[in-house]
């Protein structure tokens, strides 16, 4: 018996030095990865999926041996910060430079000149913004100067929070200072379209769910392959309430890519890391981002897929004479021009 | 066979009590002092320039007054519901009971699409309202709903026990003395339960003002009119703002701490009450 409650006394300690063995175990396991991970944005989800596949499939081919890719989605400024506070990234592929120009500056993981480093600045593929409105199109919205009239309910996702709204944001200012020719007369535009916003989500995905589930709103603002999945899922559930409206002319969104030098270099991962991205500059790389309603770069694979994309004038953010530095300074830090907007209402 | 007594406390540095140090300082105790340098980075003026932003007071000003009216309206239900819970037998009783614990663990993503779902404009309540021209869903109403939903539990749950603990002969020998049922819950009953009320109102009123999954979907998140403090921490991290992102969740911890101090406080009069 006496044995038996030697026992018990024992439990406590075995159980806490399990506890122990158990933390310690799953840290290290979160610790030791050695797997290749690529962290993107949100709507590249279903891009990069298939890009993975192709590249594995070529990878095999040519040097015989298989890995495996994790992949992680999220919204742009979230998973640059991820990355800045040590995520494991080898590669990043994110909705603006200025996040991707964070990383390099904030933790020197990326090298500065990574822009330099791949062909067209490091942006393998590019996007607009464009309108999703209701069926028949019940406001005649043609062009941003339709979205900014009294009484027109617009959906966007919040510059803040969302990298895609940051886009969406100049690019309803770009159209405004070269129509007006002046900063004043543009940044009053920008305040009637928020006048006009309704709810401002997180993110764009967030914005599609308002706009196409939720049923409020005349117009989303939206990137064009965001639009165009929407009208692709609807086809499929056999529905028809939605139409995608081009503006005479919007901004050239950029999504850059670059490898994290430092990481994919400590994990021994740094030839894969630039192959993979070499890839999504190919024939094939190309042809599938062009199937997944991204613009590509390729001018072959572009004209097979023009039908996709109608031409409209694009603007580049340096046409507009900005950097993403400044523009951040001007319209989204604290103080900027989108506070300012808020304030005065 | 003999067993040996002991005090109920005594003074041990035993490998338990190490493992409850380590593990409150690795969870709790470090993760928060390092909140709370970080904030100190920008200063004391720093943190009070942070709180002169107009779009911030409002937000703080939302954030607390929503969290106060949804811990209001908590407070009757849930009690409510703890009464009822308690003293009568229903059919299907035991699986309300158990749906009672359902927002703490519902992710709050989950339970704010959920919600949205149902009050926007073209959801099932939602519509019935909007032909009143109601609007529920991204207004302040809808951030009431979610936090209602979200803090519900806490009411019921702390005071449910109280209820079920209070002598059928206090309120016995109320009656017998000539008390009316109003005087009987009142002047018997209520002084009981009081602090477990306050008690469970604090924890609701503690967490709806940090709640940001569930609200997000719903507030529609138009700044000076439906933007909650923690989306102004979200917003400030996509700046890089680390700084001003931990004053605003310092401002929310320190109040979060002193609710809670005063809740420990409430509940441990109540059980030397009880006792």
């Amino acid at each position: 018996m006496k044995k038996f409650t030697e026992f018990l006394n024992l439990k406590p300690t075995i159980s806490a030095i399990l506890c122990i063995f158990i933390t310690l175990g799953s840290l290290s396991s979160l610790l030791a990865d050695s797997t290749f991970l690529h962290v993107s944005f949100d709507p590249t989800r279903e891009l990069y999926e298939e890009i993975n596949k192709a590249f594995l499939k070529e990878w095999k081919a040519k040097k015989g041996s298989e890995f495996a890719i994790q992949q992680s989605h999220g919204g742009s400024g979230k998973q640059a910060r991820a990355v800045i506070d040590g995520l494991d990234a080898d590669i990043v592929s994110l909705a603006l430079s200025y996040d991707i120009d964070s990383i390099s500056t904030k933790s020197g993981l990326i090298d500065a000149n990574w822009q330099k480093k791949l062909p067209n600045n490091s942006v393998p593929y590019y996007s607009t913004i464009v309108f999703l409105v209701r069926k028949s199109n019940p406001k005649k919205i043609k062009d941003w100067d339709d979205i900014v009239k009294p009484g027109v309910s617009i959906i966007t996702p919040n510059p803040k929070t969302s990298g895609g709204a940051r886009w969406n944001y100049l690019a309803a200012y770009g159209f405004a200072k070269r129509k007006y020719k002046s900063d004043e007369k543009a940044t009053d535009f920008v305040k009637a379209l928020f006048k006009n916003t309704s709810v401002l989500d997180t993110g764009a995905r967030g914005s599609t769910t308002t706009f196409v589930q939720r049923g409020i709103g005349d117009v989303l603002i939206t990137w064009e392959n965001e639009a165009k999945l929407s009208l692709d899922e609807e086809k499929r559930s056999g529905k028809n309430t939605l139409e995608v409206v081009y503006p005479s002319e919007s901004i050239r969104a950029e999504t850059p890519v670059a490898v994290v030098t430092k990481t994919a270099t400590e994990k021994g991962n740094l030839e894969k890391a630039t192959t993979y991205l070499e890839f999504l500059y190919t024939k094939e790389g190309q042809s599938i981002i062009s199937k997944h309603f991204f613009r590509p770069i390729d001018p072959a694979i572009a004209k097979a897929s023009a039908k996709e994309f109608p031409n409209i004038k694009l603007f580049s953010l340096s046409d507009l004479g900005e950097t993403w530095d400044s523009a951040q300074k001007k319209h989204f830090a604290d103080a900027g021009v989108f506070d300012a907007i808020y304030k005065t209402q | 066979m003999l067993i040996e007594t002991r005090p109920y406390k005594k003074i041990h540095l035993g490998i338990s009590l190490g493992l409850t140090v380590f593990y409150s300082s690795a969870v709790v105790i470090i993760p928060l002092l390092g909140l709370f340098f970080h904030s100190l980075g920008i200063g004391v003026s720093g943190i009070l320039e942070v709180f002169s932003d107009e779009r911030i007071r409002s937000a703080l000003i939302l954030s607390f007054s929503v969290g106060l009216i949804s811990a209001l309206i908590n407070l009757f239900v849930g009690f409510l519901f703890a009464w009822v819970l308690v003293r009568y037998n229903f059919p299907f009783k035991k699986l309300l009971d158990t749906l009672i614990d359902l927002p703490f663990t519902l992710p709050t993503a989950v339970a704010g699409i959920a919600l949205t779902t149902i009050y926007s404009q073209n959801g099932m309540i939602g519509s019935f309202f909007d032909k009143w021209g109601i609007k529920i869903a991204y207004t302040p109403i809808g951030i009431v709903i979610a936090l209602v939903f979200i803090g519900f539990p806490f009411v019921v749950r702390t005071v449910q026990p109280v209820i079920e603990e209070l002598p059928k002969e206090l309120e016995e020998s109320a009656r017998c003395l000539g008390a009316t049922p109003f005087q009987t819950f009142y002047k018997v009953i209520l002084p009981e339960l009081w602090p477990s009320l306050l008690a469970g109102t604090g924890m609701a009123f503690a967490r709806s003002i940090g709640e940001y999954g569930s609200v997000v979907f719903i507030s529609g998140n138009i700044p000076g009119k439906t933007e909650i403090l923690p989306l102004l921490i979200v917003t400030k991290l996509e700046q890089y703002e680390y700084e001003k992102a931990t004053s605003i969740a310092l401002v929310m911890l320190l109040t979060s701490f002193v609710f809670m101090f005063l809740i420990n406080l409430l509940q441990e009069r109540a059980s030397k009450k009880l006792s």
